[in-house]
């Protein structure tokens, strides 16, 4: 049976492939939902006024603290269902794992902030920048690139988790794998083809991020 | 009045059943997974090169393929090479092995921050390299593991719903099958939710508490 079995599942490899561009939808929809979110909570948890970081705590203990797919099922199901709303799941995937996205990318900038020296934000209030300006013209600058580590960390945790997506019938590598796995009963061959193929895109988001490290690291400015 | 009654006598029991599968999950894939975690670590610093190799390998794939992915390898491919798990024990195996490849990389951290001149001193002092290792490099490698080992257990407590995903069935199984049956997703789910929040808190504050409990007066590391 383990003998031939791997030609089959190799068979169903186009097919499955055609789900990495589903895969990274979700996940490139997730981070970036995540990041707006995250930005706007982090400058919130660090700037705000208490009832703000307190509000923001709150969001992020919520969405931290519950599992993705109870998550998925309450905003699938639940929510939708009340509010009679019509969405695929596609979209709930990607807005589901945007908000927990934002949570876990709101502390990762919080904590790129908070690593700056205080001299910045006074030395921009100095020279006559508003708050805001200090904000976003010198201390975001610095804080998104000290913060490009943690993304690389936040982008393999999205993408493994993009899987559990299969659950809402998401036609992403996972449930295409399941489908071929259905047909050609190859489930061991099948699920370590699509391990590989997750591993992959894990190799290659990681490789990517690194590049764009250097690439947007400012001369004369390593910490 | 009839909505407390329905959550008395359906959702209540039916729930309290999952959590109890929950838990019979969580504990013993945390510490099968926590135990593992410390040997994997442990070899891959002090093993010899196949081991190192070895473990290596294991770490890499088992942190590469998705939890599910690898629950599913349990549950559905094993059968094609003639093993049967029951859905219960293919699941605990999945959590451990995934959770101790985490594990093993936080006590391997640990342990490349802990000076060289602490193997040095525990030779000088007559230790064996073995009981170096255990005596006097483990104690305090693992207390410096224990935040990001901590934190892996949280996430063990919120990946345990996956298991429902290979029928077996825990807390969001449960409710599933209950809000299915009375089409009442929301406030289900809700429920689930907040029990998740539970014990995902009462995890965190316990595992704080262990960190000072077992703090060493004069090794503490400074908080932020």
């Amino acid at each position: 049976m383990i003998g031939n079995g791997w030609k089959e599942a190799l068979e169903g490899l186009p097919y499955i492939l055609q789900g990495t561009w589903v895969t990274l939808a979700v996940v490139f929809g997730a981070l970036a939902l995540g990041l707006v979110l995250g930005l706007v909570l982090a400058v919130g948890h660090v700037y705000g006024k208490p009832a703000v970081r307190r509000g923001i705590g709150l969001y992020v203990w919520f969405f931290r603290g519950i599992p993705l797919l109870v998550l998925l099922f309450l905003f699938y199901f639940g929510i939708l269902g009340a509010l009679k709303l019509e969405l695929s799941p596609f979209v709930v995937a990607i807005i589901v794992l945007g908000l927990i996205s934002s949570a876990y990318q709101s502390q990762i900038i919080r904590g790129a902030i908070k690593s700056l020296p205080e001299g910045q934000m006074k030395a921009a209030r100095a020279i006559g920048m508003s708050d805001r300006q200090a904000i976003v013209f010198t201390i975001l600058p610095q804080a998104l690139r000290l913060a490009i580590p943690g993304w690389s960390n936040e982008y393999t945790v999205i993408l493994k988790d993009s899987a559990v997506t299969y659950a809402l019938g998401v036609a992403e590598l996972m449930t295409r794998a399941h489908h071929v796995a259905a047909r050609t009963y190859q489930h061991f061959w099948l699920y370590i083809l699509v391990g590989i193929i997750f591993m992959v895109l894990t190799f290659c988001g990681t490789r990517a991020m690194a590049m764009i490290e250097k690439k947007v690291a400012i001369k004369g400015y390593s910490r | 009045m009839d909505e407390f009654l329905f959550l008395r006598q359906e959702v209540a029991p039916a729930l309290m059943s999952g959590l109890w599968m929950s838990i019979r999950l969580i504990l013993p894939s945390a510490v099968c997974g926590l135990a593992l975690g410390v040997l994997v670590g442990v070899l891959r610093i002090y093993g010899n090169h196949f081991l190192k190799a070895l473990v290596g390998t294991y770490v890499l794939f088992f942190r590469g393929f998705p939890l599910l992915v690898q629950l599913y390898l349990w549950y559905f491919g094993l059968p094609h090479v003639g093993i049967y798990l029951s859905p219960y024990m293919a699941a605990v195996i999945g959590f451990s092995l995934c959770s101790a490849a985490y594990h093993s990389e936080y006590v391997r951290g640990a342990i490349l921050s802990i000076k060289k001149g602490q193997m040095m001193a525990a030779k000088s002092l007559g230790f064996s390299h073995t009981g170096a290792i255990f005596y006097i490099i483990l104690p305090q490698a693992i207390r410096r593991a224990l935040p990001g080992s901590g934190n892996e257990l949280i996430y063990l407590i919120k990946y345990s719903s996956l298991a429902y995903m290979v029928t077996c069935i825990e807390l969001t199984g449960e409710g599933k099958i209950l809000a299915s049956a009375y089409f009442k997703y929301m406030e289900i789910f809700m429920i689930v939710g907040a029990i998740y929040l539970l014990m995902v808190s009462l995890a965190t504050w316990g595992l704080n508490r262990l960190e000072d409990f077992v703090a060493v007066p004069g090794f503490e590391r400074i908080h932020d």
